[in-house]
């Protein structure tokens, strides 16, 4: 295994103009857990020389907040509010993996119309965290204000949506072991309708300001480089892992729910740096303003629930399963072990954005303070999910 | 101090009379500046408020600091996990006074959903002194615009003298909370007693 | 160009082909069957963790979760029936099941699009003896996640670069994931206790008053 360490690392020569050696001691920050760049309570120990990092180590734990360890004193229903407050800004996609990963378990089938209820607000969500996401990264680079405030503007609008299904804007807390838990209400379609016709408008007006941005560019190309085999190795999943060219997305893999029946492609990016991470998010979007067409368009009358599901008294039988789906931050995955009791014997969560942080280190070596912040926000890491 | 009708009848004539402390309180309560510190999901919502839709500058609170030495008003907006709890006492000791705080939150309250871990703690009242609860899961941005209007009332209500002025202008009240170390099996101490008194409960029937 | 991934009792014959004395042990897994796993003992888990990354039929290059499961020591009672002087006696034996702790991890292989294959290690027990072979030297993903079972059911990973609490602070001592963790106990204010945490809550209330 070839880790950098920060002795191999040449850093630069530590000469000053005339040519004069310097001495100076590495300067030693600990960033976080509360400093404005780190999207929450996470925290970095840096070893700077100059500006340039020559170490990097995360700290984590400052919001573990024992979801796993409680869910096994809960039943299988009752953990269903706790996946949505585990990345919270993607309540449904967390439903969904944690739903999964049950109806596996249990065998249970998904009816048709909830099949379609699932995948449209599971782009919904997508769509929203992608845009959120935009919204921080271009925060840390020092675009403060406009960029987030248009991305939130949009957020709004799909949390509108969620809370006209759901009855909350975040903690939706939706999806059932077998279905969904409510019908879509009167004129929801219609709505949803109009949001997804209106984003592209907001896609394009996002990007004419932002995509091409010259600052943008210098800030972000080349900057945070992940190659391929490295990303596979170090498990990176989601659009981190499609930036470096790695064509793999859970939808088209597992094929999970009805995701075969919809057309759309994976945007893979060529360079792996952060500009390239941005932009296959964008990109994303698009993608999934096309399935949620498509799927609003397919959406047939049925139950949303099968009929078979129990709600109280589940319990399956002793065994194990593994659901995952392809999250808005990577590859979500719950891994459940079952002693045919009415609690989970042990509940695991596959949290992306903890994973994908493993390489941090690797992408930050010989940046600057400044470029570590970018790169940290291009991971896209949401504390909740981090920490669990 | 002025009499109040006189005050209203001055007022219609567009003559403003004030006092000092009302000038002060109103001053002081118009410009609440946040401590830009998110812990868990209610931050989203901090966030929210913030933004375009809700727009908290309506309020004079859009000021959001990240330095604790330039904030007026802590906004505990998530779980405090026991690893984290000592960095926020230590937040809220290097506030300048006067210096307020809203727990934002089941969490914040009491630990909320999270209230049977081990790493959480049981609500930010065993460490701090809370002025405003928001209860929910998380509160709408509404909620926070509520509470930082009462917070506003709370503050315009308060006396500059007598025996009942608020803490930063008594000598003999603290304005420093003693920050808990980590224990080999829980924060040490886990609570601050002097500032924390379980409420007494008797169960009924 | 997705393969299809030899099922799991080819796969153990590939491996022991491949490696002369390792052993593995397929564990079955009832509800879902394509879900089994393979259980390699800690001294050989290297040498197959590297084989099923590099086989080319294989090619299991992400180790996409690590998870630690406990299971306690348990107390095993078998009921045999003998008759003893003509009389019809019954005999229960309880035997102590010593627990140890499970290490499992799912691999897929994202240049082959199959997967998972689930791999497992056990310690020998839960007290003293708990190592396991780190893959992380193998699957760089499992770094974190592998710190993560240590801090919270206290595997230690040999070969493990860095191996350190991640969740909990430096200085605390328990595993809290291990089924028999005691949380240290602040249930000084319970507004709407009940089951658990309501036995809990009444040690710090004073005793109920008698009613009138
Ligand atoms: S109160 Fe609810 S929304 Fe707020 S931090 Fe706690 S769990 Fe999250």
């Amino acid at each position: 295994m070839n880790r950098p360490t920060p002795e191999s690392f040449v850093v630069r020569p530590r000469v000053d103009h005339e040519g004069t050696e310097l001495e100076g001691d590495m300067l030693e920050v600990s960033m976080g857990p509360q400093h404005p760049s780190t999207h929450g309570v996470f925290r970095m120990d840096v070893v700077l020389d100059g500006e340039t990092v020559v170490k990097l180590k995360p700290v984590f734990g400052y919001l573990h907040r024992n979801h796993e360890k409680i869910a096994e004193g809960t039943s299988y229903l009752g953990s269903m509010p706790y996946t949505d407050r585990l990345d919270y800004f993607c309540s449904l996609t967390n439903n969904w993996a944690y739903a999964l990963a049950v109806e596996r378990l249990a065998g249970l089938q998904v009816p048709e119309r909830a099949e379609y209820i699932r995948v449209i607000t599971a782009e919904l969500t997508r769509l929203q965290n992608h845009v959120g996401l935009c919204g921080f990264l271009l925060q840390d680079m020092g675009a403060l204000g406009t960029p987030l405030m248009w991305a939130f503007r949009q957020r709004e609008k799909v949390l509108d949506l969620f809370e006209s299904l759901t009855g909350a804007r975040m903690m939706c807390n939706y999806m059932r072991f077998g279905g969904c838990r409510c019908d879509l209400p009167a004129g929801w379609l219609e709505q949803a309708r109009t949001v997804v016709a209106d984003f592209p408008a907001f896609l394009r007006e996002f990007e004419t300001l932002l995509s091409g941005n010259e600052i943008l560019m210098a800030r972000t190309q080349g900057v945070g480089r992940l190659s391929p085999e490295l990303a596979v190795a170090g498990s990176v999943t989601g659009p981190m892992l499609r930036a470096s060219g790695v064509d793999y997305d859970v939808r088209k893999v597992d094929r999970y729910g009805i995701y075969d029946r919809f057309e759309f492609r994976v945007p893979l990016g060529d360079h792996g740096d952060v500009y390239d991470r941005y932009m296959i998010r964008v990109l994303e979007m698009h993608e999934s303003l096309a399935i949620l067409r498509q799927a609003l368009k397919g959406i047939p009358g049925g139950p949303v629930i099968d009929p078979k599901a129990k709600l109280r008294g589940f319990r399956p039988k002793p065994g194990e399963s593994y659901g995952r789906i392809e999250g808005p931050k990577g590859e979500l995955g719950f891994y459940l072990v079952s002693d045919g009791g009415p609690n989970p014997y042990r509940y695991r969560i596959r949290p992306p954005s903890f994973i994908n942080l493993t390489l941090l280190e690797d992408m930050c070596l010989g940046r600057s303070i400044a470029d570590a912040v970018i790169i940290l926000g291009s991971v896209d890491i949401v504390l909740g999910e981090v920490d669990r | 101090m002025i009499d109040e009708g006189l005050k209203n009848e001055l007022a219609k004539q567009g003559v403003v009379a004030t006092s000092l402390q009302e000038l002060y309180n109103w001053g002081r309560s118009n410009s609440v500046w946040p401590l830009s510190f998110g812990l868990a999901c209610c931050a989203i919502e901090m966030i929210a408020a913030s933004m375009s839709r809700w727009d908290i500058s309506r309020f004079g609170s859009e000021v959001f600091r990240p330095s604790p030495r330039q904030a007026d008003l802590m906004i505990v907006a998530g779980t405090v996990t026991k690893k984290m709890a000592p960095q926020v006492v230590r937040l809220y000791n290097q506030m300048p006074e006067p210096k307020y705080v809203i727990a934002m939150g089941a969490c914040a309250i009491s630990g909320g959903p999270f209230k049977q871990g081990y790493n959480v703690l049981k609500g930010i009242d065993r460490l701090l002194p809370v002025d405003i609860h928001i209860p929910g899961c998380p509160p709408r941005p509404e909620a926070l615009l509520h509470a930082l209007i009462a917070l506003q009332e709370k503050i315009a209500g308060e006396k500059l003298t007598g025996p009942n002025r608020p803490r930063h202008l008594r000598a003999d009240a603290p304005s420093e909370f003693p920050v808990p170390e980590f224990g080999p099996h829980d924060l040490v101490p886990p609570k601050n007693d002097a500032l924390w008194k379980p409420i007494p409960f008797v169960r009924a029937g | 160009m997705a393969m299809p991934l030899p099922v799991l009792e080819e796969l153990k014959s590939l491996l022991e082909a491949a490696l002369p004395g390792v052993r593995t042990e397929l564990v079955p897994n009832g509800p879902v069957p394509a879900q089994a796993s393979l259980r390699v003992a800690p001294t050989d888990a290297d040498a197959a963790a590297r084989f099923l990354r590099d086989d080319p039929r294989l090619r299991l290059d992400t180790c996409s979760n690590v998870t630690g499961i406990d299971w306690p020591d348990r107390e095993e009672k078998t009921t045999s029936k003998a008759i003893v002087d003509g009389v019809e006696k019954e005999t229960v034996e309880i035997r102590r099941v010593p627990g140890y702790l499970e290490v499992v991890y799912h691999l897929y292989s994202v240049s082959l699009k199959h997967g998972p294959v689930i791999l497992r290690q056990r310690t020998a027990n839960r007290g003293d003896d708990c190592t396991v072979a780190s893959l992380t030297p193998v699957w760089r993903g499992c770094e974190f996640q592998e710190r993560e079972v240590y801090d919270l059911f206290g595997v230690r990973f040999a070969g493990h670069p860095d191996l350190r609490r991640i969740l909990m602070w430096e200085g605390f001592l328990d595993h809290p994931m291990r089924r028999d963790y005691v949380a240290p106990d602040d249930h000084e204010y319970e507004p709407t206790p009940h089951d658990e945490v309501l036995a809990l809550a009444k040690a710090h209330y004073p005793a109920p008053e008698a009613k009138p």
